[in-house]
Parts: C-alpha cells; sequence; structure tokens
C-alpha cells in the first residue's frame, strides 16, 4: 500500500464532511489499514468510539489519522458488533490508551490488547462493563494489578494520588532495584468529571466553558479548537483580526509556560536565580494575557466566530511594551542556566526518549520535537493565522531533559518573534463574525448558528504540550451526538513512563516537568 | 558567578508591598465582585425578562422571593459564578457588571448570595481568638486538588513566588498533612478524589481548617450536577473560607488568606463596598 491509495477520507484541520462520505470499514480492515498507515509514518490523531443517530444502538468506531507530510488528516468509521474489536496495541503502541478508553467507555473489547486496564476508572457509558463489574459497585481508581518486578533486591515506591507539591493527583508506582527505577507504572484518572459525556446534546450554555476547563492552562489551545469546530459545522467565518489575535493569546499561553516549566526545572537542579526570576516572569506573561482579555488563563476571549474582546491600539500597544521587558527579563534568566555547567550536566543524558520510541509511542509536541522529530500542528496541519506567519520549528536530538527544555527555550525565542510581528502589522475590521446569531439552535449560545446536521469535523491546534485534537460528530438535529478531545497529555504520559526506566528515581522530579503533562486534560 | 550577580542586580526586589502598600493594579477588563442594578433591571427589561437567567452556565443567577408579593431583582451566587460575562452579554438593560473589586472571600457559604435580600458582601472576619492565637502567626496548608483543570492550583502556586512570598506573612505550603494546620482544596471533589481527601483531612492533626478556592470546589463549578464528581467540598468537610473565582486571582486568594489570619482588618479603606457601588 502507498499514501495514494486512499481507502479513508482525506480531510483538512478544520475541515467538515457529511458522515455519509466518511468510508464505513469493517472493523478489521479499519484496524489493518491504519497498521499500515502508521508503517507509513502516520500517526492517530483520535481513535475513539460514538454512538451515532440512526446507527443502532452499537458504537462505531472512528479514527483520524494524521498525515504530516501532507498537511492532510484521514479518517474513518467502522460499525461494532457491540462487543468487541480487533487490537492493535501490540503492533501500534500509541494506540493502546486510545483502546484502553474505548473499552472503558463503551465496553467493547480490544480483542489481543497486552494488557487491557481502566484508564480512568470510570463507569462505561452504555452499561456494559469489559472487566465484568457489578453495575452500581464504586470502583475504585489506582486499584488494580500493577507491573511488578520481584526479587530480594527489589522494593516498590507508592506516590500519591495526593503529591507533595501544589499540583494534580495522580498515582505512580516505580519498581526500583536501589535508586535504579526498573519499570514506572502510571494510574489517573483522580480528575476525572465527565466533560465529554456532559458535552454530548450540545452546544449549550456550558460548552464553551467546559473546553476552557479541560486543562487550565490550555484554555486558550482547547477553546480555540472549540471555535473553529462550531465554525467548521456552522460556515462560520473568523475574521483576520481575530485569527491573528487568537494566535497571539495562544503564543502568550506557551510563553507563560514555557518559562514556568524552565524555572521549575532550574529549581530541581537546585539553580536557584533562574528559578526564582522565571516563577515571577511567567506571571508577567499570564498578565499579558490578562490585559487583553482580563483573566491570566485566556477565559472568555474566544467566541464561536470570532472573539468577544478587540485588542484595541492603545492595548496592542501597551501589550508591545510588556513583551519586549519580558523578552528581556527572560532572556537574562534563562541565560543563566545555559551558562552553568552544573546544570547542563544535571540536564544531559537524564531521561532520554529515543527517536524511534517517539514515534513508536505517538508523542507530539515539544517532547517529539526533542527527540528529533519534525512535529508541529503550526506547520504541518496549520490552520488559521500561522497558514500565512509561519513559525520555524524547533528540534533538538538528544531527546533528554535538556533537549526538551532547549527546545522549550527556543520556542520561546520564536513565540515572541511571533507576537511582536503579528503586533505590528494586526489586520483591520472586526473581531466578531458579522452573521454569527442568525439563527440559533437550540439552548445555544447567541452567537452559535444552527450546526450542519449528520457530519464529522476535525479540527487541531498545537497547544504548548503538543496537538490538541477534537472531533465533534453531529446528530440529525446537528447537536453533539460525540465530542472528542484528545489532549497532548494523552499521547505522551506513556512517554513519561517509559523515560523512566534505568534512571535514577531521584530523577523523576527532573523528568516530569520536562514534560508538565496535564492530568485533567488526560482525565477529562 | 559575575554573571549570576548581575544579573540578580538586574532582575530588582519584586515583591509587592500589599497590603502595607497598594495592591497591585489590576487590568482594566479584570472580573471581580459582580454587581446588579436593580433599577436598571425593573425599568429595562421586559416583564418575565430571563435573559441573564438562562445565559448563566451554572445557574449563579436566580430570582428568590421576597417574602413582599413583589418581583425581586435577581441576586447572583459568587460561589457558582464562574465570573464568565455571559450575563453580563444577554442583559438587554445593561443591568449587570463586573466591578475590579477582587475582595470576594467569606466566612459562610449563604455570605456570597448578593442580592435584594444581602446587598453588601460580607467579607471573611477573622477567626476566632483562640485560633488566631495559634494559627495566626504560622499557618501551614497542605494543598489537594481534587478535580478541576488545574488553573486554581497554578494561581495557588503563584503565590510562593517572588512576586507575592506569601511566606512573609507566616503561611507556607506543606508537604505533608501531618505537618499542617488545615486544608486548601480546589477541585468539585471528584468521585475518585472523595476518599483520599478524606484521608488527608484525617491525617491533619487538629485543630484544623479548610479553605475552599474556586467555584469547583465551593459548587462544583462548570461541573455542577455531574455524576462523576460532587458539587464542592461542602459534602465532605467543613469549610471555614470559601475563595470564589474562576480560577480566583492570586489577589483574591492572598486577600481572603490575610482576613482569615486577622492581617487585613476591616479598615475604612477595606470595608465591604455596597453592592451596587462603582469601584
Amino acid at each position: 500500500m502507498t499514501r495514494e491509495d486512499i481507502p479513508f477520507a482525506s480531510i483538512s484541520n478544520g475541515g467538515c464532511l457529511p458522515l455519509d462520505r466518511v468510508p464505513q470499514l469493517s472493523a478489521d480492515e479499519l484496524v489493518r489499514i491504519t497498521r499500515d498507515y502508521i508503517g507509513l509514518g502516520l500517526r492517530v490523531s483520535a481513535y475513539f468510539g460514538a454512538i451515532v443517530d440512526g446507527a443502532g444502538c452499537f458504537p462505531e468506531l472512528f479514527m483520524v489519522l494524521a498525515d504530516d507530510e501532507r498537511s492532510r488528516l484521514l479518517a474513518a468509521r467502522s460499525p461494532t458488533d457491540g462487543c468487541s474489536f480487533p487490537s492493535i496495541a501490540a503492533d501500534c503502541p500509541q494506540a493502546q490508551l486510545f483502546e484502553r478508553e474505548i473499552a472503558e467507555q463503551f465496553g467493547l473489547v480490544p480483542e489481543g490488547h497486552p494488557w487491557l486496564k481502566p484508564v480512568r476508572f470510570a463507569k462505561s457509558w452504555t452499561g456494559r462493563d469489559v472487566w465484568g463489574r457489578e453495575a452500581g459497585a464504586p470502583i475504585l481508581p489506582g486499584v488494580g494489578n500493577f507491573y511488578r518486578v520481584e526479587g530480594e533486591q527489589v522494593h516498590e515506591v507508592a506516590v500519591g494520588p495526593v503529591h507533595a507539591g501544589v499540583i494534580e493527583p495522580g498515582h505512580f508506582r516505580f519498581q526500583c532495584s536501589g535508586e535504579r527505577v526498573m519499570h514506572l507504572e502510571i494510574a489517573l484518572g483522580y480528575q476525572h468529571r465527565g466533560v465529554e459525556e456532559a458535552l454530548i446534546g450540545g452546544p449549550d450554555a456550558r460548552s464553551l466553558h467546559y473546553l476552557e476547563t479541560v486543562a487550565g492552562d490550555s484554555s486558550v489551545a482547547h477553546a480555540s479548537t472549540y471555535c473553529q469546530l462550531l465554525e467548521a459545522l456552522g460556515k462560520g467565518n473568523r475574521p483576520a483580526r481575530a485569527q491573528a489575535i487568537g494566535a497571539i493569546a495562544l503564543e502568550l499561553e506557551r510563553l507563560a509556560c514555557h518559562i514556568g516549566d524552565l524555572g521549575a526545572i532550574a529549581g530541581d537542579t537546585g539553580f536557584l536565580p533562574t528559578s526564582s526570576y522565571c516563577g515571577r516572569i511567567r506571571g508577567d506573561f499570564l498578565n499579558m494575557t490578562a490585559l487583553v482579555c482580563g483573566n491570566r488563563f485566556g477565559r472568555n476571549l474566544l467566541a464561536p466566530g470570532g472573539l468577544w474582546r478587540d485588542l484595541e491600539e492603545a492595548r496592542a500597544t501597551e501589550l508591545e511594551k510588556r513583551i519586549a521587558v519580558g523578552e528581556c527579563d527572560a532572556k537574562s534568566a534563562i541565560d543563566l542556566m545555559w551558562d552553568s555547567q552544573s546544570v547542563l550536566a544535571r540536564l544531559e543524558g537524564t531521561g532520554v526518549l529515543q527517536r524511534e520510541a517517539a514515534i513508536e509511542l505517538g508523542v507530539v509536541g515539544p517532547a517529539a520535537r526533542a527527540s528529533g522529530l519534525f512535529r508541529d500542528v503550526r506547520f504541518d496541519q496549520s490552520s488559521g493565522m500561522y497558514r500565512l506567519a509561519q513559525i520555524p520549528v524547533s528540534t533538538s536530538d538528544s531527546g533528554d531533559v535538556l533537549g526538551r527544555a532547549y527546545v522549550r527555550s527556543l520556542e520561546i525565542q520564536r513565540s515572541i518573534e511571533f507576537v511582536k510581528e503579528q503586533l505590528e502589522c494586526l489586520p483591520a475590521g472586526s473581531v466578531l463574525d458579522g452573521e454569527a446569531g442568525t439563527s440559533r439552535s437550540r439552548n445555544a449560545p447567541r452567537n452559535v448558528r444552527r450546526l450542519a446536521p449528520n457530519s464529522l469535523a476535525v479540527a487541531l491546534n498545537e497547544g504548548w504540550r503538543g496537538e490538541v485534537c477534537h472531533v465533534a460528530i453531529t446528530d440529525s438535529e446537528g447537536a453533539f451526538a460525540r465530542y472528542k478531545i484528545v489532549d497532548p497529555s494523552f499521547h505522551n504520559w506513556p512517554a513519561l513512563a517509559y523515560v523512566l526506566r534505568d534512571q535514577e528515581i531521584s530523577d523523576f522530579p527532573l523528568c516530569n516537568k520536562s514534560f508538565n503533562l496535564s492530568y485533567c486534560g488526560h482525565d477529562l | 558567578m559575575l554573571k549570576v550577580i548581575l544579573t540578580r542586580m538586574r532582575q530588582g526586589y519584586r515583591t509587592i508591598k500589599f497590603p502595607v502598600g497598594a495592591p497591585p493594579a489590576m487590568p482594566d477588563f479584570f472580573r471581580g465582585r459582580p454587581c446588579i442594578k436593580n433599577g436598571a433591571c425593573a425599568e429595562g427589561c421586559p416583564p418575565l425578562c430571563d435573559a441573564c437567567q438562562s445565559a448563566c452556565p451554572t445557574g449563579a443567577i436566580f430570582r428568590a422571593s421576597d417574602g413582599l408579593g413583589g418581583r425581586p431583582g435577581p441576586s447572583v451566587d459568587l460561589g457558582k459564578c464562574l465570573f464568565c460575562l455571559d450575563c453580563e452579554r444577554a442583559c438587554p438593560a445593561a443591568a449587570i457588571r463586573f466591578t475590579k473589586d477582587y475582595r470576594l472571600a467569606t466566612r459562610k457559604r449563604e455570605d456570597l448570595v448578593l442580592g435584594p435580600a444581602a446587598r453588601e458582601i460580607k467579607l471573611a472576619r477573622e477567626l476566632d481568638k483562640k485560633m488566631k492565637r495559634l494559627l495566626g502567626r504560622s499557618l501551614k496548608l497542605r494543598q489537594v486538588s481534587s478535580g478541576g483543570c488545574g488553573a486554581c492550583e497554578a494561581d495557588v502556586n503563584v503565590l510562593s513566588t517572588i512576586g507575592w512570598d506569601i511566606g512573609r506573612f507566616g503561611i507556607q505550603f506543606v508537604a505533608s498533612p501531618r505537618h499542617a494546620d488545615g486544608l486548601l482544596v480546589t477541585g468539585p471533589v471528584t468521585k475518585n478524589m472523595e476518599l483520599a481527601l478524606r484521608k488527608t483531612y484525617d491525617a491533619m492533626p487538629g485543630p484544623k481548617i479548610v479553605i475552599a478556592s474556586g467555584s469547583c470546589a465551593i459548587a462544583g463549578g462548570p461541573y455542577l450536577g455531574h455524576e462523576d464528581a460532587n458539587d464542592g467540598v461542602s459534602a465532605i468537610l467543613p469549610i471555614d473560607l470559601f475563595i470564589p473565582g474562576c480560577p480566583p486571582h492570586p489577589l483574591t486568594v492572598l486577600d481572603g488568606l490575610l482576613r482569615l489570619v486577622g492581617k487585613i482588618q476591616d479598615t475604612p479603606r477595606g470595608k465591604a463596598l455596597r453592592h451596587e457601588e462603582e469601584l
């Protein structure tokens, strides 16, 4: 098979297809072709179950693959018998978490999955439980079989769900021989609050708020992706000015998080100057987002069809000034860290993710780029302002904590360049689609138009952790029959567990901060 | 080494002066305490208008009977409010406005409801005499994140950075509940975190306090009514301080904590402003 034979439908980022144009394959064909495509260098962006109007009560499977070389997405669907589907996890590790999620949500058994475990310790949506647990019986998070190493010198370290710092909950099990970690297993689900299930039947007054709180530090990335989907399904337009300001907000989000994390990495090596300065400078960048929209996390900025707020000239000038100060502050704080031999020595060779492993695990974002993968939605699957103004893809090939930190410091420079460039020549005009609000669907906020019924739409954005992918499927009324959210953390958590192998257990905090994955984005 | 010293000089001393000096300036779009002009609502609204109520994603705006027979103006529950402006945009009479007042923390849940019945926000009182003697000069907090989106945690973390330096008030976040005097809980308390939260609380030696920070922890936030989560901490633990916001601004959190330990008194400047007063 070559890339030219396409049994899947081709769709662009932010595109929309009627459901009947999404090829219906048998489950065997779907997974076989997916395996072949992955062999050709494509990767799984989203793989999920859905109960679509008119398809009876059995859930269907939907697959969205990213073909980065050709800047396109490939989609296909498959009916199931309501009991099981073939697993490809053994050959394609990047599919394993998706298969477990389908099993947990819809009670479908992925036949041949190497170790089928719950993802979030939540009850099934269909009432069918693949683990045979009784309906209504409480499901205890983190309780189950963990991979164990036995032996006289072997000991197990269990951490969490409540951690020592002010961070989100998760459970980590290390199998150690002395200081050396032989295996790490991560059990999540503590943050599960039922976001995807609650989105079914929308859009309604809460939908945008769910998306803004999928992962609080990636509000702009998730809200932009959601708005892009509504625009695709509702045939809305995002004015150029709104696209530019939206991209500025997305880069400000990236800047704040990258700067904060570099400070945290420095702090974990015991290098306090960078750590304390970056903590404050991160706040300055959050305050720039607040200057744009009133909230430090970009809440209440993005609206379907544009933005709630314009960035008036005086505000843009003020932002430009603050960016210039922030740039100097950040540069001087981060350069200190790169000038310190002891920091570099601590980061070098720690937590190496080899290129091959990154490909197999389907890693995204700065973690993938630090392992030498040229993978960035802003470049590969560009949409909005990124089609016109490109940001160079920052890569490194060492794959270690140093590589991930270095990629982030490069991205800080390039994002600042991009924001400055955008501020200099903001497109004129309005920031909200003038026609928005003409025909509203039931329960929908005023500016949401009636969505195309029986359709599938996909949108991607490069959040600061990596690819944010949302897929919406509408029913015959134009309401969401399914709204799938794939946070970059969903791709990357297994990579964090993987890099800990053969590391000292004391390397964990550093490795963890170099990825800084989201618990809530994973747990939904 | 020389560069480290030069950078130190360049970066300067950056801790805010608050509460001795003025609080840091809030951005002009900042959304603090909402203010509903009852007069405007009654005059400008079509009869039986419920635009704000139906626009609110969490049911934070409602009309409670005032017992006087008339149709009372709307009330807003700051515990449920996401400070999102959906109501302000929906109101045909432009009667709802979010002020820049960042002071929102209260000691009682009912004090968060502002409306015809209670026009003023009763800001948090300090701890009682005995508790203040024990905790007023040294308050060690254990933070538990129990669902939500992580933004509340991020803006609590900010308080420990050099810009805010919460340590100068004797307040510190500690790693173990055994070392803690109180819990600061964020998130709606998902079913999956309920047990861990209870165990953390039980592991703290008494006397102890509980702080609910953010609309999730107070009333469930955007996840209000979800089967997979509780509607906030109050279903599990008694709460001593409520800090509204989605997420609360670090200044709102700091203000609440300082009021609790008696480091911000109700001076004329800090006195609770009237609900309708302009800021």
